[in-house]
């Protein structure tokens, strides 16, 4: 291995076993197995083992070198988690290889390990040790992560009396001052408030500053922008790209706001586990779009969004949530279907939802739409990014776009003067 | 983060680790923090607190000595019951918290062992501590119901410790066994209660074996026999006698114990945090 390079990982591959929705094997199932394993020492030829697989990761090869701040980005299930827990040495490869020169450090989290009886202090000790800090280490930088995390006052409190404000700077704080040669962050920046955000960043770039390897996971492509030098760039287990920020980002993005087809199939979506599935989204299309393509909306035109939805069962009430997210994953626009009107019940079978927002006012740049829907028992279906639109500046039209935007929503007021 | 000396680690698909002793090692300061924590958190959320660690064993002394002692009227060799089944009782308290809490430990930990590394092992070790802390305030209880009693400590409290040793491996060993087990099968969250309540007849708290010639040998093949019997002997002096062969008996079904145990768990570990 060449002295810079700290990372090498050679045909990486992840198989998950599926298929049973409950998770934990019990023993029957084993026993079960058992008489069928015996059964088929008779009829070797039939392993029935492809369908409830699912490989997580395929043949991931790449190398990173010392000093690198690499992110890697994708939808959900795209392998960007697994990957992160297989370099951290979390859960072990199905197949391929990887070489780590240097002290890894993960922070897949934030808060790992924290228990809420105990105090800030008492929590700052754990973690740390959780995460691989020495006592001695952790008594040295003490003091600066108390005040990175400005929570002094509190230190004796339990931490199940903080804020969920306190909680995370106080989480992030120790894990910041972590000192590994590489350092391996998951989606850390989704909590904890703009300002916050900010100093994590900030925190991460002086890491970066100091010689160190960062592996950095986020749906917030602006910090991926601001932060990283090379992008690698997931697809369903596979390695899709490579390189510059710039134009990772743009081919991410492009994949869903760029598609020529009017209509997303979103029925071979990766989903959680937890999804009680009696109904499904099947596909979702921006309608109506005054934009040049059919993911584009002009600024100013008004937003429809119209669902194909499957119900495999009667359900007594439905309500749909959809959230509109920007490019740094903060989300700008949410809307319950139940704060208007009631929409079940619902027999089984297929439906169209339509869902009219009307004109938003949103500034022209890249959104993410995410959607939910949920039964009377529990979250029946959830795709985080069920679809990805663009919405660009009107030429012409009811309203031109207007210069001088700031946030995400132009809003036009309505002004009068009066003198007095 | 792996503490110490920059090195090239290679993770391969169902390769095992080379440097797991050494590792283990090196976090060994997490143990003591994961002990310091369930030690802290039990008895900070329990308003009882060390209350409980006393109540549970003072209630099974008096039960077991009706049981026994007044009801069955099995021989006491001269010591008074209570102190019988007392001495009795700590080295089961002993296993039976070891045991229970090892056995729940790597579920308990799950949050844990999904987001971060480290030597699994740590954690059902760490669950030990507990038990050892209940078992000081027990013992400081005891020895002065003895004193008061009558009962003189002699040299032979040295040797406690072994005794103390053993029944926490076998508690180790056991405990191995199920938590690794209720990784994959939770059934067996059920099976260690089952186990326990078993347990508890089947070794000698409630009664004494020297007394019972004919089922000394069957009954050695439990090896808390030889714990229960070896804390009898050091603490109540003179009037016990040691079944020396019983002991190590005991001694060969621990190693036995700890050593499939590890070896299920070390096989069983690398797939944890997949399957948790």
């Amino acid at each position: 291995m060449p002295d810079d390079i700290v990372i090498a990982a050679e045909n990486l591959a992840k198989r998950y076993r599926l298929g049973r929705a409950p998770r934990h094997d019990t023993l029957r199932d084993a026993l079960a197995g058992g008489a069928r394993r015996l059964a088929r020492l008779w009829r070797p030829r039939d392993d029935g083992a492809a369908a409830d697989e699912f490989w997580a990761l395929r043949d991931i090869t790449v190398e990173v070198r010392r000093g690198e701040v690499l992110g890697i980005i994708g939808r959900n299930g795209a392998g960007k988690s697994t990957l992160l827990k297989i370099l951290s040495r979390i859960t072990e490869p199905t197949a391929g290889r990887v070489s780590l020169h240097g002290r890894v450090a993960s922070l897949l989290e934030v808060g790992t390990g924290f228990h809420p009886e105990l105090s800030g202090r008492e929590n700052v000790y754990l973690n740390g040790a959780i995460l691989g800090m020495s006592r001695a280490e952790i008594r040295r930088k003490f003091d600066e992560i108390v005040a990175f995390a400005e929570v002094e006052k509190f230190l004796d409190t339990p931490v199940k009396h903080y804020s969920s404000g306190m909680y995370v700077r106080l989480a992030f704080a120790v894990a910041a001052h972590l000192e590994p040669e590489i350092l391996i962050v998951d989606e850390v920046l989704a909590v904890g408030d703009h300002a916050f955000q900010q100093k994590c960043l900030g925190k991460m770039e002086q890491v970066a500053g100091a010689g160190r390897t960062i592996l950095f996971v986020s749906h917030n492509m602006a910090a991926i922008q601001q932060l990283c030098g090379r992008v690698l760039r997931l697809e369903q287990g596979r390695l899709a790209g490579a390189g510059a920020p710039g134009a990772q980002i743009r081919d991410y993005l492009g994949a869903s706001t760029r598609s020529a087809d009017r209509v997303r199939n979103l029925a071979g979506e990766p989903r959680g586990l937890d999804l009680r599935g009696g109904a499904r989204l099947l596909s979702v299309a921006l309608a109506g779009s005054g934009g040049p393509a059919p993911w584009s909306l002009s600024f100013g035109e008004p937003l429809r969004l119209e669902f194909d939805v499957e119900l495999t069962r009667a359900i007594p009430t439905c309500e749909l949530g959809i959230g509109l997210f920007n490019l740094q994953g903060q989300e700008i626009v949410s809307t319950l279907s139940s704060w208007e009107r009631e929409l079940g019940p619902l027999e089984a079978g297929r439906y169209a939802f339509t869902v009219e927002f009307g004109v938003l006012d949103l500034a022209p740049g890249n959104y993410r739409c995410g959607v939910g829907l949920k039964s009377d028992r529990d979250l029946e279906d959830y795709l985080p990014e069920a679809c990805g639109f663009e919405v660009v500046p009107a030429t012409h039209g009811r309203r031109p776009t207007p210069t001088g935007i700031r946030g995400a929503i132009a809003h036009q007021a309505r002004y009068s003067v009066t003198r007095i | 983060m792996t503490p110490a000396l920059p090195e090239t680690l290679v993770i391969e698909a169902g390769r095992a680790e080379r440097h797991y002793w050494r590792d283990l090692w090196r976090y060994r300061e997490l143990l003591g923090f994961l002990a310091w924590r369930d030690i802290k958190v039990r008895y900070k959320q329990a308003v009882l607190g060390v209350a409980w660690a006393v109540l549970q064993p003072a209630v099974q002394t008096v039960l077991l000595t009706f049981v026994f002692g007044t009801l069955a009227r099995m021989p006491s060799g001269g010591v008074k019951y209570p102190l019988l089944v007392l001495t009795g009782l700590l080295p089961w308290q002993l296993f039976s918290s070891a045991f229970s809490s090892a056995g729940n430990s790597l579920v308990g930990n799950a949050q844990l062992i999904s987001k971060v590394y480290f030597p699994r092992l740590l954690v059902p070790l760490s669950a030990l501590a507990v038990a050892l802390v209940d078992l000081a305030i027990l013992l400081g209880l005891t020895l002065p119901i003895l004193l008061v009693s009558g009962v003189a400590p002699t040299w032979r409290l040295a040797a406690l410790p072994v005794f103390i040793a053993a029944a926490l491996l076998i508690a180790l060993g056991a405990g191995l066994w199920i938590t690794a087990l209720t990784v994959k099968y939770r059934d067996f969250r059920f099976i260690a209660p089952f186990l326990l309540q078993i347990g508890l007849f089947v070794t000698p708290v409630g009664f004494r074996t020297d007394f019972l010639p004919n089922w000394r040998d069957l009954l050695a093949l439990n090896p808390l026999t030889g714990v229960v019997n070896g804390f009898r002997w050091c603490l109540l002096g003179g009037d016990t006698d040691f079944y020396v062969q019983g002991f190590l008996a005991s001694l060969v079904v621990a190693a036995l114990l700890v050593g499939t145990g590890l070896w299920y768990f070390r096989k069983t570990e690398r797939q944890f945090a997949d399957v948790i």
